[in-house]
């Protein structure tokens, strides 16, 4: 740079222009490559959001030509807002509903309408093929809430296609994949409007169920509920074999221990990431959070080691030569 | 009688011995929560956990009256270091434990009534008692109360320094046991301050 600059003054700075320059359209044209799909589906949509987005709707009876107001049942207010950051923005309403819904009031038939499942379309496609539609549909089968509500339980009880974002397949922070998951299960467990119209019976109160959990608002707080709660799968990034209350994990060395469960659970997609950069296991909960008995760090454990052995070996040295000189002093 | 002196009083052999004890069952159930493994479980976590949280807590006690002991009774003045002489006499010290020990040289700074400890191992037990311990408990309060940690410090997660901080000062602490019950063979005999703490008196060279 040096003999570039004597040769060519005016180089270093035009290189520095041109890097700028670079740098500018680089980070434009990235920006830009996010955000240039258009939500072509909003007018169409809008006509849907018009009632959906709302908590009550207008209908005008045909026979006598009276417009009353109806509430909007909570299940199918669709927030727009949360709509169009969701997986399925881009979609129109029609793409999975029945295009007979333009029609206003619905025909009441539509309500026999068959939803799709996940596999409808996601299945057999290899653009998904890392989510594993497939094996996450056999796991479902033995979920115990397909087990125990077949008929009124799917996909969709949990995952709402109208707000469903991927969360565990990201470098978001592990917190926000914990609230996020955790949101999914407490939105019955926690609430009892909801939990009764699955069941009939009152929710359990959780924080009474879980009171042998030391710490219980830690861990709550930093892992999700489906760590202990489904059979740890090798295929799946996330397990979808929710388990019987009784297969529940309860044993603290699943997770703090050196083979953590959360290795394998919260921290697979990350470890994966982690293992394939510089193979450092484990790292990855110690650079996000700290799990007694699964943080182990190699150097630290290779010096205090050191440390030991030299202390111990120098007390053995120290009293062996001791004793040597005590006979030569004071005779055997 | 003559050369024994009468160093520790029965609250500081009692703080003493129960301090002792509740170090060693810290360090056994520290080390086994952080080495448990399912495979081969040392003690079941949650009782190590148990077992380390309530000795932790009757160490801050057992602190509480060796901080109070020392104030109110002459023990204190055992722990007061003069600065601009330490180094050097740290330094004397070590040689003596270095060769001196070896050659048959006296002892350098023999035990007497003003003089309980010996410059290193004055300093250290400063260090530990004053530093360390505090660390410790600090540290450990912290960890049995997580909410009151700050979540990140410097980009880090606040439980792990924390946590980090625990187990270092722990590991040190458990160094400096075995170097001092080593260096407890110094005394008049080897097996003479032992006995000293058990009595109270401690016989001089």
């Amino acid at each position: 740079m040096k003999i570039l600059y004597e040769k060519c003054p005016n180089a270093t700075s035009g290189l520095i222009t041109a890097f700028l320059v670079f740098s500018f359209f680089a980070a434009w044209s990235q920006n830009n490559s996010g955000t240039v799909r258009k939500f072509e589906n909003k007018e169409d949509n809008s006509k849907c959001f018009k009632c959906h987005f709302n908590n009550n709707y207008t209908v005008t009876s045909p026979d006598s030509s009276k417009i009353i107001t109806r509430k909007m049942y909570m299940d199918l207010q669709i927030d727009s807002n949360v709509y169009y950051h969701s997986n399925h923005r881009y979609f129109k309403c029609i793409d999975c509903h029945s295009d007979e819904y333009f029609t206003y009031p619905h025909n009441n038939d539509l309500r026999f309408e068959d939803i799709s499942t996940c596999l409808d379309c996601h299945g057999g496609d290899p653009k998904f093929e890392k989510f594993n539609f497939e094996k996450i549909t056999e796991d479902f089968k033995y979920n115990v809430h397909s087990e125990k509500h077949n008929s009124t339980f799917s996909c969709w009880s949990c995952h709402d296609p109208h707000t469903y974002t991927t969360h565990a397949r990201t470098d978001k922070n592990i917190l926000e994949v914990v609230a996020y998951d955790n949101n999914l299960c407490l939105q019955c467990h926690a609430n009892k409007r909801n939990y009764r119209l699955i069941i009939d019976k009152d929710n359990p109160n959780l924080v009474q169920k879980h009171d042998w959990l030391p710490n219980q608002a830690l861990h709550f707080k930093n892992v999700r509920c489906i760590e202990c709660h489904t059979k740890k799968s090798d295929t799946l990034l996330v397990s979808h074999h929710v388990m019987e209350k009784k297969d529940a994990v309860r044993a603290c060395v699943e997770c703090h221990s050196r083979n953590s469960l959360l290795m394998a659970t919260l921290y697979k997609y990350q470890s994966k990431e982690e293992i394939s950069r510089n193979g450092f296991l484990n790292s990855i909960i110690l650079n996000r959070s700290y799990v007694i008995g699964a943080n182990r760090n190699y150097y630290l454990n290779m010096i205090s080691l050191a440390i030991l052995y030299m202390v111990i070996s120098g007390i053995i040295i120290h009293a062996l030569l001791r004793v040597k000189a005590y006979k030569r002093y004071h005779g055997k | 009688m003559e050369n024994k002196i009468y160093f520790y009083p029965v609250w500081l052999r009692l703080w003493h011995w129960s301090n002792a004890l509740l170090i060693l069952v810290l360090i056994v159930t520290g080390l086994s929560m952080q080495y448990s493994s399912f495979e081969s479980p040392h003690i079941p976590f949650s009782l190590a956990v148990t077992i380390h949280n309530i000795c932790g807590i009757i160490l801050v006690f057992g602190y509480l009256v060796f901080i109070t002991g020392n104030i109110i009774s002459k023990n204190g003045r055992y722990y007061k270091m003069n600065l601009k002489e330490i180094g050097g006499q740290i330094l004397v010290q070590f040689r003596y434990y270095l060769y001196g020990v070896f050659k048959g040289d006296k002892v350098p700074f023999p035990v007497n009534i003003e003089r309980k400890f010996n410059p290193l191992q004055k300093f250290f037990y400063v260090m530990i008692m004053y530093i360390g311990i505090p660390l410790l408990i600090i540290s450990g309060i912290g960890l049995i109360l997580p909410q009151f940690i700050v979540s990140r410090a410097l980009g880090v997660s606040g439980l792990l320094l924390t946590s980090l901080l625990h187990i270092c000062v722990g590991f040190f602490v458990s160094i400096f046991l075995m170097i001092h019950i080593y260096f407890c063979t110094f005394g008049a005999s080897i097996t003479s301050n032992f006995k000293g703490m058990f009595n109270g008196w401690q016989e001089t060279h």
